[in-house]
């Protein structure tokens, strides 16, 4: 059973323009599910309708078979659906790193010794221990996120949605951020959704949806997706770097086999070519 | 500017360090009444606050000359204080006189009393705030005000702006700098011109500091309400405050010291004469 679906969604911040436009999709419990789209597609509103930040006009949003629209139930589905911003410094609250960590369980009420605890677990699956009494202002971009993160982690939820978490990230502060994504989403089995203009980041996506003018435009695996280079670009968006330099060389006449979007494909295929010749 | 600390806190483990930041803030408190409590001239009583300010920044490992030097932010107020007491203090025997200025004896003792009460309560308080962080005040203050639940006050609100605030204290800076910085770049000039050019100048900068204060107390609200933030109702502290034995001995000593400044209000001819 999916644990998040959104059935025939329709949102507007005002009168004349959609914002995002008869949307369905479901993702199922465990899965890493990637959305794509070029800036102003609506992708960000999409984050916004699963934790209930902003209700739908038309049709529903289901999380765990509580709905959004429910008021009551809205406070069920942010213990469910953990949202990371993209600016890491507008999303935290306390100035020592642990009392942030805790914002989350004290606003759920929980009790002081499983507060301590969970901020443990949270900030060892981000992999900041160390920084547990430090102060998130002397800290880089990356590690502000994974604090970030941690904070949302130690809400326990079952679906972790990213809304451009890396976007403001240099790429080593991007690389350490998508480690701690993979792993949760591997080792804790947590459901991932990320929301991202990154293309490197969807490759290793379990399912890929483009949004394009506020609808789904095209669904997929990361393979079938990038298969449609040209539908790809029309929406404004690039290949994976690995993709694209396959192009470049078979214009060059070196011809790789299709499909090529991570570097280690890249590094065979190129390493097999050599042989053959 | 990432570096900026807000106040002028200084990390250290010591006794005073240690202390709960609620008998601090009291003990602070007392520690101005027993100032205010010492009757004019009777700089005995002075001397008895000067020494447990002493003996407090013994304890609190912070280097003496750091606690004096808060002084020096209120230096032009206390001397212009002592001015007005000197040269205008018309009672008492005349010792000069010159034009229109009469400088007399009570004067004289005036402004030594104003000036020694002034930097008293300036070097109390900020062994506080060296000691002390401000969320730990902040905390302090939060925990103190918790009675005022009882008239409706809105203690945990007002206790979350004010962490909040101090949170994004080098944030701000932090975005000023580049603020500056950016419009430098395009030629805006903060230097040069008399103090209202050079405030105009600033509009520039404060106006888009401004608009982006907007915007992140948006993001961060959303990022709030995304964590489950529903106001105080239900929710639990995950930091408490514990009492301690050195915050006995600290409430003993100053207890002792206002003691002492009364006793000295009403027995000082026993000493002085």
């Amino acid at each position: 059973m999916a644990i998040l679906s959104l059935e025939n969604v329709s949102f507007s911040y005002d009168k004349h323009s959609n914002a995002v436009k008869d949307v369905s999709l479901s993702v199922e419990k465990g899965e890493y599910v990637a959305i794509i789209g070029h800036n102003g597609s609506g992708k960000s509103t999409l984050a916004k309708l699963f934790n209930g930040l902003v209700l739908p006009d038309k049709g529903s949003v289901i999380v765990d078979g509580f709905s959004t629209l429910n008021k009551k139930e809205v406070f069920e589905i942010r213990k469910r659906v953990g949202v990371v911003f993209q600016n890491p410094d507008n999303q935290l609250v306390a100035s020592i790193v642990e009392d942030d960590v805790a914002f989350g369980p004290e606003n759920l009420g929980i009790k002081r010794e499983e507060i301590g605890q969970r901020i443990e677990f949270a900030l060892s699956a981000v992999g900041m221990e160390k920084f547990r009494h430090s102060s998130p202002t002397r800290l880089s971009g990356g590690q502000k996120q994974r604090i970030a993160i941690a904070g949302v982690l130690a809400l326990k939820p079952q679906i972790l949605v990213l809304d451009e978490s890396t976007a403001m990230l240099d790429p080593q502060g991007r690389k350490e951020v998508l480690e701690v994504i993979k792993k949760l989403n591997q080792d804790n089995g947590v459901t991932v959704i990320t929301i991202t203009h990154y293309m490197d980041e969807v490759v290793d996506a379990d399912k890929v949806y483009v949004i394009n003018d506020g609808k789904i435009a095209l669904c997929g695996t990361p393979q079938e997706i990038f298969n449609q280079k040209e539908v790809i670009k029309g929406f404004g968006l690039e290949l994976p770097l690995c993709a694209e330099i396959r192009d470049k060389l078979a214009r060059q006449g070196v011809i790789l086999p299709d499909g090529i979007l991570t570097k280690e494909r890249l590094a065979e295929e190129l390493c097999a070519l050599k042989r053959k010749s | 500017m990432k570096d900026v600390t807000f106040g002028q806190y200084f990390p250290a483990k010591s006794f005073v360090h240690n202390m709960d930041a609620r008998v601090k803030i009291l003990a602070v408190i007392a520690y101005i009444v027993a100032v205010f409590l010492v009757k004019a001239f009777h700089f005995l009583g002075f001397l008895a606050c000067f020494l447990f300010v002493i003996i407090a920044t013994i304890f609190s490992r912070v280097p003496f000359l750091k606690v004096l030097r808060s002084i020096k932010g209120i230096l032009f107020f206390i001397i212009l204080s002592a001015i007005l007491q000197i040269f205008f203090n018309a009672d008492g025997k005349i010792l000069l006189e010159w034009k229109f200025i009469k400088i007399t004896d009570k004067g004289l003792l005036n402004a030594g009393f104003i000036v020694a009460r002034i930097s008293l309560i300036v070097l109390g308080a900020s062994l506080l705030t060296l000691t002390t962080s401000p969320v730990e005040i902040a905390d302090g203050i939060e925990s103190l005000m918790y009675p005022l639940k009882w008239i409706k006050f809105p203690v945990h609100e007002f206790a979350l702006i004010m962490s909040i605030a101090l949170r994004f204290i080098p944030t701000l800076l932090d975005e000023t700098d580049r603020i500056i910085k950016a419009q430098k770049a395009r030629g805006a000039d903060f230097e040069s011109g008399n103090l209202f050019k050079r405030a105009k100048a600033l509009i520039p900068v404060l106006i888009p500091l401004l608009i982006s204060s907007f915007r992140r107390a948006d993001e961060l609200a959303d990022a709030m309400d995304a964590r489950c933030y529903s106001g105080s109702k239900n929710r639990t502290k995950y930091k408490k405050m514990r009492l301690t034995w050195r915050d006995a001995v600290a409430t003993v000593f100053i207890a002792g010291l206002i003691v002492g400044v009364v006793f000295l209000n009403k027995f000082y001819w026993l000493l002085v004469v």
